[in-house]
C-alpha cells in the first residue's frame, strides 16, 4: 500500500472540496451529489461504494465533466487536479486532460466502443488527440497496449471490431485506451458489473497490476464490496449523494462505523453460515427531489435512529483512528462540537 | 459477398416471371390498343385495322401472346415501339442518359442539403434553428411536386429567368461542345431542385433523429472521455453510424434515378423515361410501356439488393454470406 491515509507527506493528485452536482428536473436543480470532498493521492486506489443511485457515478461524471449537456452541472466546490481547479475548465482545456491525465472505464463494455470503427481506430485515436505521433507509431503503441492487457493475437484484434470481441476482450480493450497515454488518475465507473465473476477478478487483477507498473491512482466506483475488499487502500461510503463514511479498507471491514456500511456488510452473502434470506436494507433511497433539507438521510432506513436524527445533520468526522463517519451516534459527528472547522466538510 | 450477390440475383428470376405475367396483364386489360391508340379510325377503313391486328398478333390467345413476349424479351428483343416505329431498346437507351443525368443531380441536391440541415438540426435539437429547418422541410414535404414545379417554372424561369422552361438543351448549341454541357446542366437544375427538395425532408429528419439518438449512445461517452473534441465525435463517431440506415433509402432511390420522375419531367416538358412512359400509356405503346415496367421492377429489385450490399459496407456488424 503506497500512500496511508492521513500521511501528510504525499500531496494529494486530486482533491474534490464541497462538491456540489444538481440535476435539472422540471425546470429545477436538485443535488444529485451533495458536499462531497475527499483526497486521492499518487499511487492510491480509493473505492466509492454506495447502492445505485447514491450519486457515485454522478461523482465521478463531475470530475471528467462527462455530465449530460444541459441537464446535468457542477453547482458547487472544487475539484483540483496537480494543483489546478479542473471544476471550472471549458471543455477544450478538459480534453488535453480527459485521456491523457485522467481517464475513465464505463461499467458496459459492451455499448462504450464504438461498433463501426476497429479496435486499433479507437486506441489510436487516444494517442493520437494527445501525442504527436504517426499513425504506424500509433499503430504499434496500440498493438503493445493491446498485449499489455493481456489480449492475444493483438496485431489481428486491432484491425477487427467491437463486436467480434467477448466482454471481458472489449473491457480490456476500454483499459488498453484508458492507460494508453499513461494517465496519473483513472476513474473505473463500476468496470466489473457486466462481466461474469472468473472474468470480474482477471479485470481487478490486471487493473491492479497495471496500477503498480504506471504508478497510476484509480477511482473504483462499485457497489460490490467483495470488490473493494480486493484491491482499494482507502473507502468512501456513499449514501444518497453524501460521503458517509471514509476508512481504510482493513478499517472498514474490521468495524464499519456508520450503521449503514453495517448494513451493507450484512448484506454480503456468506459461504460459511447457512442462512435461508438473504440480509436486506429495508427501504429506498429517498430520491433527489423529495430529499430531507435537514437531519441524515439514512434515518428513515436506519435501525439506530433517534429522535435527533430527523433535525440535526451529521458532519463527516474522524470517529476512530483515521476513521471518518457521519453519525450522530458518534460525539465527533454532532455539528456543534466544532469538527465542523475541519478542512474539505461542509460547514452548514 | 460476390456469392450472397450472385444468390439474391438468381432468387429475382421467379419474382421477375410473376411481375411480368402481371405487367402482361394489366397491358392487356387496359381499353383499346395500340391500334386504336394511334391510327384515327375516321380515315382509316376498318378492315386494315382488323388485318394488322390480325399481322401483329393481337387475335392471337392471351398465353401465346404472352409467351410470344417474354421469348423475345429474354432474348433482349423489346420489340419496337407501335408509336415510333424504332425498338423499344434503342428508344429507351436514348432517353436514359438525361433521366440519369436528373436523377444524380436531383440525388446530390437531396444529398447536399439533407446533410448540412440533418447533421445542423441534429446537433442542436429543439433549439430555433432545428424547428426552422424542420419546419421548412415539413413545407416542401407537403406542396405535391405538380405544384412545385409550376410554382418553379413560373418564379425561375419566367419571372427571374435564371432557367429555361423547358426540354433538356439548347437546339442551337454544337453537340459535344464545352456550351453544350452547360446548356445541359442549366437545363437540369430547376426541374432537379424541385425533384430533390421533395425528398430532403425524409432524409433530413431520419439523418437528424438519428444523430440524437447516436449522441446518447455510451460510446460518444468514451469518445469523449478520450479527449475528442465534440465537432470530431459529431463527424466521425457519430455521423459514421447515423449513415447506415440512410442506406436504406438509397435502395429506393436507386430505381428512381433511372425510373425517372413521371411528374416532374412531364410538367418541365423534359425528355427522359418518366415522360415516355406517361406518353406510352396514353398511346396505348404496349411494347414501351412493358418493358418500362419490366425495367422499373427490375431496377426496384436491384436497389434492394444494393441496399443489402451496402448494409455489409457500412457496417461491420452485418456479414454477407
Amino acid at each position: 500500500m503506497a500512500a496511508m491515509y492521513g500521511s501528510k507527506e504525499t500531496t494529494p493528485l486530486l482533491r474534490v472540496k464541497n462538491l456540489q452536482t444538481g440535476f435539472k428536473i422540471d425546470g429545477e436543480y436538485y443535488n444529485a451529489v451533495e458536499g462531497v470532498s475527499f483526497d486521492v493521492r499518487p499511487k492510491q486506489i480509493v473505492g466509492v461504494v454506495g447502492e445505485s443511485g447514491c450519486g457515485k457515478s454522478v461523482m465521478s461524471l463531475s470530475i471528467m465533466q462527462l455530465l449530460p449537456d444541459g441537464i446535468g452541472k457542477i453547482r458547487g466546490g472544487e475539484i483540483e487536479f496537480e494543483g489546478q481547479d479542473i471544476s471550472v475548465f471549458s471543455d477544450k482545456q478538459m480534453n488535453s486532460i480527459r485521456g491523457k491525465d485522467i481517464s475513465m472505464i464505463f461499467q458496459e463494455p459492451m455499448t462504450s466502443l464504438n461498433p463501426v470503427f476497429t479496435i486499433g481506430y479507437q486506441i489510436e485515436e487516444v494517442i493520437l488527440n494527445h501525442e504527436n505521433l504517426t499513425k504506424k507509431e500509433a499503430r504499434l503503441r496500440s498493438v503493445a497496449l493491446l498485449k499489455q492487457v493481456g489480449i492475444p493475437r493483438a496485431e489481428q484484434i486491432v484491425t477487427e471490431y467491437p463486436h467480434q470481441l467477448s466482454g471481458g476482450m472489449r473491457q480490456r480493450v476500454m483499459i488498453a485506451m484508458a492507460i494508453a497515454c499513461q494517465p496519473k488518475l483513472l476513474i473505473a465507473d463500476e468496470p466489473t458489473t457486466a462481466l461474469d465473476v472468473t472474468v470480474q477478478a482477471q479485470i481487478l487483477e490486471l487493473m491492479k497490476g497495471i496500477q503498480e507498473a504506471n504508478d497510476m491512482s484509480i477511482i473504483l466506483i462499485t457497489h460490490d464490496l467483495g470488490v473493494v475488499a480486493e484491491i482499494c487502500d482507502e473507502v468512501l461510503v456513499m449514501y444518497a449523494g453524501k460521503i458517509v463514511e471514509r476508512a481504510l479498507v482493513e478499517d472498514l471491514f474490521r468495524g464499519p462505523k456508520h450503521p449503514y456500511t453495517e448494513l451493507l456488510m450484512k448484506a454480503i452473502p456468506k459461504m460459511d453460515e447457512d442462512v435461508e434470506e438473504l440480509a436486506t436494507i429495508e427501504g429506498l433511497v429517498p430520491s433527489v427531489v423529495n430529499m430531507p433539507p435537514v437531519g441524515c438521510r439514512f434515518a428513515n432506513r436506519c435501525p439506530k435512529a433517534m429522535p435527533e436524527c430527523l433535525t440535526v445533520t451529521p458532519q463527516l468526522a474522524e470517529v476512530a483512528g483515521r476513521h471518518e463517519a457521519a453519525c450522530l451516534l458518534y460525539e465527533e459527528s454532532w455539528p456543534t462540537d466544532g469538527k465542523r472547522e475541519r478542512e474539505g466538510v461542509a460547514a452548514l | 459477398m460476390l456469392k450472397y450477390s450472385i444468390r439474391r440475383l438468381l432468387g429475382m428470376i421467379p419474382m421477375l416471371i410473376l411481375i411480368s405475367i402481371v405487367v402482361f396483364s394489366l397491358a392487356k386489360l387496359m381499353p383499346g390498343d395500340s391500334l386504336s391508340g394511334e391510327i384515327d379510325p375516321l380515315n382509316t377503313s376498318p378492315e386494315y385495322i382488323a388485318e394488322m391486328r390480325e399481322k401483329l398478333g393481337y387475335n392471337d390467345p392471351l398465353p401465346v401472346q404472352y409467351f410470344n413476349w417474354i421469348t423475345g424479351f429474354m432474348q433482349g428483343d423489346f420489340g419496337k415501339s407501335t408509336r415510333f416505329q424504332i425498338p423499344v431498346f434503342d428508344l429507351i437507351m436514348e432517353k436514359v442518359p438525361n433521366t440519369l443525368l436528373l436523377g444524380v443531380t436531383a440525388l446530390v441536391i437531396t444529398y447536399i442539403m439533407a446533410f448540412i440541415m440533418g447533421m445542423y438540426s441534429g446537433r442542436r435539437p429543439y433549439t430555433l434553428g432545428d424547428n426552422a429547418i424542420a419546419g421548412f422541410n415539413y413545407v416542401m414535404l407537403a406542396i405535391p411536386s405538380f405544384v412545385a414545379a409550376v410554382f418553379a417554372i413560373y418564379i425561375f424561369a419566367f419571372q427571374l429567368n435564371w432557367f429555361p422552361f423547358a426540354g433538356s438543351v439548347d437546339i442551337l448549341v454544337e453537340e459535344g461542345s464545352f456550351e453544350y454541357y452547360v446548356s445541359r446542366m442549366h437545363h437540369v437544375l430547376l426541374p432537379a431542385i424541385v425533384l430533390g427538395a421533395m425528398s430532403t425532408a425524409s432524409y433530413t429528419q431520419f439523418l437528424r433523429n438519428d444523430i440524437i439518438e447516436n449522441s446518447r449512445k455510451d460510446f460518444v461517452r468514451t469518445a469523449r472521455a478520450k479527449g475528442t473534441p465534440i465537432k470530431k465525435i459529431y463527424n466521425v463517431h457519430i455521423l459514421r453510424n447515423s449513415i447506415i440506415p440512410l442506406v436504406t433509402f438509397l435502395g429506393f432511390d436507386f430505381a428512381a434515378l433511372i425510373g425517372g420522375a413521371i411528374i416532374t419531367e412531364t410538367i418541365f416538358t423534359y425528355p427522359g423515361i418518366g415522360q415516355l412512359f406517361l406518353e406510352s400509356v396514353t398511346s396505348r405503346d404496349y411494347p414501351t410501356l412493358m418493358a418500362l415496367t419490366m425495367l422499373l421492377s427490375f431496377l426496384t429489385l436491384f436497389g434492394n439488393l444494393l441496399a443489402d450490399i451496402l448494409y455489409g459496407v457500412v457496417d461491420p456488424r452485418i456479414r454477407l454470406d
